[in-house]
Parts: structure tokens; C-alpha cells; sequence
């Protein structure tokens, strides 16, 4: 069964020179109990397609076309106050700063509190969940740690921290956006492992964004590569990194520093830039910067499905 | 709550570890200790006429004299305390209520609602406070709520935009779109997430207000617009003396010495406070 399932969902946003395609035809979904990464450089609509989950979209933006089904009930036909009350319950979030996604004038454990505002639990109650949370993402003195504030904390406890409060309701789908990337890299490593494994003690799914390939590859059972707000290519994350379809996957994975066995100067890069998106042309999204582009990519690509991968090319087709 | 106390007792240790914030809470305590207990330690009814005393010096029947009606000053003066403390008080703390509520809503609300309170708290400001108050006096008479209106009417705009300039910048901090992604509603982002992050400054911003308010109440008593007859209150004292200063300067000096102690003790305080919970303004 599919947590998330996200069906051609579009997004625009309305700017002074006219309308932005952040999403265009997005679709992907979020088995249960499974870990699904997303992929893609900056720019791509990883935030956009977040927020449209959400329901948190900037006063500009608008689902205009498409379907955000998770647990069979359509997000985008619900109310505030509906997805309000799924917020922080079924759904929960980490965010890439854990600098700024504390409050720094509230004390850790009052802020724990906060989040079971819903709960009918006594406030003791509460706080014993918050310390046993606190427990299970390895932080020490966890009595002391509810009285003291978030700039009391290290970069790597405060992520701990923040991702302790996520899990707190149990959701059904934690969104992380690129939770390691403010981390060095035994930060990185140390909260990879703890996303796993609370991951597999609560149950639920993980939609994990990172443009780290290498956190991707060790943390995710599917891949979802995202370029300029289309989904490139999908599949599971053996199926990405040994046979990538899309040209774009290709050369991003080429791209990897990690990749690398010399030394050189001269890291891999992909020539050009994300498109406009406010200047839509038909064909293929990447066709500006392949490099095995050909005359027929000027117009739409064929979605092409094999042994549950997919891509958007032409070449796929000959 | 017993975390609140001991946060209240740690500052009130590092105010009274400075030598002009301990003077500051030495001259707030001694009167707002005269205001609390006036009715003990006033040795005559504020209000009591009594024309075979009048224009008396200070002795030991009348430790402050009395004036040109008789009446006993040091009574007065304690009496008065008590207006001028309880209007400063009243009226900033209604003034912090009324400022952060609309400040907590200009910042957060809609974009047409945040100009239009921008435009009304500007056109407020630019009345000077005196011709704010004649208008007011002229249009409901001079009292006591005249007074604590035009204190509410000066403070609230200025109030409101330090609120609203930080509900602004602190609308998109992430911990607010956190706290949103994890289901807080707007009354709870405000309450829980923002207050708390802006009402520190605002509060150390009002406590040296409270010598302005007091002023403004002993000046507009002065000028007959505040509080009314008999009632005592340090301007009207001043007043009374001012007629006869030449020959009985006791009178003036019984009103203006509590004016001029109160501000400067609430004074040293707000300055210590600010020094105190912001160390990057201290000047060494």
C-alpha cells in the first residue's frame, strides 16, 4: 500500500512576469515502510513539492492541476483546519537549519510540549514522552535537556533534537528536507543511521530530500531524480545508481565528487543552467543541456516503464 | 513557574549588583512603599481643610508643611504618590496590551491591514502630546481617564511598530514554518512562538516609560487638565505651591521633590534592566 501518491500534480506560481511552472506533472509515490528519496539540484521543486504537501504553498502559489493522495484521502481538497490537524501528526517535518528551526527563546522541553498540544495526556505524562523521545535520539542528561534552550546545544543535538520532535506523534510520513546538510560528515553519518533506525522502530515512511547522492544511495529504497520541476526518472535505488535511464541522472551521478579515483582540478559538471521556467517550450525539460540531444527531443518526451523504472527520453524509445 | 521566580530572582540579583540599579529600586521601593500604605502613614486626611493652618512650614505635626488651604502636604504628597503610580502603571500596562495586540496583527496579517495601522499609528505620533492632550481635555473635561487615554494614545502606536517590525522579520524565521509543518495554528504560532521572541526588548522599553507617564500625569494635574480637585496629585501640589513661591517655597518644593524622585528612581531602573538583559548596549 502507498503512504504518499502524488499523481500529475502541478504547481504555479503567479509572479509580475507571469506565471512560474514550479511542478509540472509530477507524479511518485510512497509505499509503506519505505524510504524514497529525492534527488535533483537546486531550483529543481524539491521545496515547492514540500510545501504542496503541506498545504503550506506560498499566498501565490496554486496546486492547479493533479492529485496529492496520502492514506487514500486527497490533500489538496482539504480545508486548513483539516490538514492542519494532520500536520505534525500523520505527517511530520525536518528541516535542513537545525540553527533555525528551534525557537531560541523556549526552552527544548516546553517546545516538546508544544507539539502533544493535541494529546490529552497529563503534563507530566508529556513530558516523560518527551524525555523517552529524547532517549531514543541518543541525547544525554535528557532531564537537564528539557530545561535548557536551543543554543545550548551542538548543530548535530539540536538536529537530534529536531527530529526527536518530529517523530514525537508517531507520524505515518516524515518528510526530512535535506536533514544532513548543515551536518559534517560524521554528523551526517551518525543521523542517517538514527533516521533508519527509528524509521523501522515507529514504521512509518520517509520521504528524504538531499542533493547528497552518497546519503541517498545508504538511506533510500527508492529514488525519485527531479530536474527544473519534472520528475526525470524513478525507480528503486539499485535501478538509479546501476542503471540510470534519464541522460540527466546519468551525468548527475557522474557528477558525484565521491565518484572520483584521481586527483584532479577539475570536478565533473553539467554545462548550462536550469531552464526559465517561465518560458515553457515543448520537448524535453533537459534537451538544452543533454548531451546526446537530438532533433526529435523538441518535442514531448515518452514516458518509458521498464521492470518498475521509469524515465522521461526519447532515446529510451529507439 | 518555580523556573519563572528564579529567573525573576536571578535578575533582580545582577539589578541590585549595580550601584545605579540598586539606587533605582531603593527610591522605587520607598515609594511605591508611601503610595501602598498611605492610608498609614499619612498623619492628616489629604482632603481636610483647615484655614487657621495654611502656609505652615514643615514640624512635627505637619512634616511637610501645609498649603495656602491648610491642608497637610506630607499627606498629600503620599496620596498623590498613589494617582501617579497607579495611573502610570495602568495606563502602560494597557498601553503594552493594546500595542502588542496590534502590533502581533499588523506584522502577521494581511498586507492592506498592516498600511492602513501603519498610516492611523503615524498620524497618532505626529500629534505632540500637550495639543493631544488639550483636545482631549476640551472634548470630555478634565479626569483622571483623560489622563491615562492620552498616555495609552502616545505609547500604543510606538509600541505597535517595535511589535509589528519583529512579528515581520520573525513571520518567515524557519522554527515559525516548523511550527507550522507541524500542524500550529496562527493564534498558536503568535502565542507560543512569536511573543515570546519580541516582547522582551518592548517590556525594558516600557519600565522607562513609567517615569514619562508619571511626568505627563504631574504635567497635565499642573495645567488643571488631569486629575480634578481636591483630589491630591504631585502636579496639582506643584501648582498650588508654584502661586506662592516667593514666600512659601515648601509647597513647591512638597510636589516637585516626589516628582523628581520617582522619575529618577524608575529611571535607574529601566536603564539598569535594559543594561542587564541587553549587554550589547552598555556603554563602559
Amino acid at each position: 500500500m502507498n503512504i504518499l501518491e502524488i499523481q500529475n500534480l502541478n504547481v504555479t506560481f503567479d509572479t509580475e512576469d507571469g506565471q512560474l511552472r514550479a511542478l509540472r506533472d509530477v507524479s511518485f509515490n510512497v509505499p509503506e515502510h519505505r524510504i524514497v528519496g529525492i534527488v535533483g539540484e537546486s531550483g529543481c521543486g524539491k521545496s515547492t513539492l514540500i510545501n504542496s504537501i503541506l498545504g503550506l504553498l506560498a499566498d501565490n502559489g496554486q496546486v492547479e492541476k493533479g492529485k496529492i493522495l496520502f492514506e487514500g484521502q486527497n490533500l489538496t481538497e482539504l480545508n486548513s483546519s483539516q490538514l492542519r490537524e494532520l500536520r505534525g501528526v500523520r505527517i511530520s517535518t525536518v528541516f535542513q537549519d537545525p540553527m533555525g528551526a528551534l525557537n531560541p527563546v523556549i526552552s527544548v522541553g516546553t517546545q516538546m510540549l508544544h507539539i502533544q498540544y493535541r494529546s490529552s495526556l497529563s503534563k507530566s505524562e508529556k513530558l516523560d514522552n518527551a524525555a523517552e523521545m529524547l532517549r531514543r535520539v541518543r541525547i544525554p542528561d535528557r532531564e537537564s535537556a528539557l530545561t535548557r534552550y536551543p543554543h545550548e546545544f551542538s548543530g548535530g543535538m539540536k538536529q537530534r533534537i529536531a527530529i526527536a520532535m518530529a517523530m514525537m506523534m508517531e507520524p505515518a510520513l516524515l518528510i526530512a528536507d535535506e536533514p544532513t546538510t548543515a551536518l559534517d560528515a560524521t554528523l551526517e553519518v551518525a543521523t542517517i543511521e538514527l533516521l533508519q533506525d527509528l524509521q523501522q522502530q515507529i514504521g512509518c515512511s520517509v520521504l528524504f530530500i538531499s542533493h547528497h547522492l552518497g546519503v541517498i544511495a545508504e538511506l533510500c529504497d527508492d529514488v525519485v531524480v527531479m530536474y527544473a520541476g519534472e520528475v526525470v526518472e524513478r525507480g528503486t535505488t539499485r535501478q538509479i545508481f546501476y542503471r540510470p535511464m534519464h541522460p540527466y541522472t546519468e551525468r548527475l551521478l557522474q557528477c558525484d565528487p565521491a565518484g572520483q579515483s584521481e586527483r584532479t582540478r577539475h570536478l565533473p559538471t553539467i554545462p548550462g543552467e536550469i531552464p526559465d521556467l517561465r518560458l515553457r517550450t515543448p520537448g524535453c525539460i533537459f534537451a538544452a543541456r543533454c548531451h546526446c540531444r537530438e532533433d526529435i527531443c523538441d518535442s514531448t518526451p515518452p514516458e518509458v516503464e521498464i521492470e518498475g523504472q521509469s524515465a522521461r527520453c526519447h532515446r529510451l524509445v529507439a | 513557574m518555580s523556573e519563572a521566580v528564579s529567573k525573576l530572582y536571578k535578575a533582580l540579583r545582577r539589578i541590585l549588583a549595580e550601584p545605579m540599579g540598586a539606587f533605582g529600586v531603593a527610591l522605587v521601593v520607598l515609594m511605591v512603599f508611601g503610595a501602598v500604605f498611605a492610608d498609614i502613614l499619612a498623619t492628616a486626611e489629604p482632603s481636610d481643610i483647615s484655614p487657621r493652618d495654611r502656609f505652615q512650614g514643615p514640624s512635627i505635626t505637619h512634616l511637610l508643611g501645609t498649603d495656602h488651604l491648610g491642608r497637610d502636604l506630607f499627606s498629600r504628597v503620599l496620596h498623590g504618590g498613589r494617582i501617579a503610580l497607579s495611573v502610570a502603571l495602568f495606563s502602560i500596562a494597557a498601553s503594552l496590551v493594546i500595542g502588542v495586540v496590534l502590533g502581533l496583527i499588523a506584522g502577521y496579517g494581511p498586507r492592506w491591514l498592516d498600511n492602513l495601522m501603519i498610516l492611523v499609528f503615524d498620524a497618532l505620533k505626529s500629534f505632540p502630546t500637550v495639543m493631544l492632550a488639550l483636545a482631549l481635555v476640551t472634548l470630555f473635561g478634565p479626569s483622571l481617564t483623560a489622563v491615562v487615554v492620552v498616555v495609552i494614545l502616545v505609547n500604543v502606536p510606538g509600541y505597535a511598530r517595535i511589535i509589528r517590525t519583529q512579528t515581520l522579520a520573525l513571520k518567515s524565521a524557519q522554527f515559525v514554518s516548523a511550527a507550522q509543518s507541524m500542524g500550529a495554528g496562527t493564534t498558536r504560532i503568535l502565542r507560543a512562538h512569536i511573543l515570546p521572541n519580541v516582547i522582551g526588548p518592548l517590556l525594558i522599553l516600557a519600565s522607562m516609560d513609567i517615569p514619562v507617564v508619571i511626568a505627563i500625569e504631574a504635567g497635565m494635574s499642573f495645567l488643571g487638565l488631569g486629575v480634578r480637585p481636591p483630589t491630591p496629585s504631585w502636579g496639582a501640589i506643584l501648582n498650588d505651591g508654584f502661586a506662592a513661591i516667593r514666600d512659601t517655597p515648601w509647597i513647591a518644593v512638597a510636589g516637585g521633590l516626589p516628582i523628581i524622585v520617582t522619575t529618577l528612581g524608575f529611571t535607574f531602573l529601566g536603564e539598569t534592566l535594559r543594561d542587564v538583559f541587553d549587554p550589547r548596549l552598555k556603554v563602559r
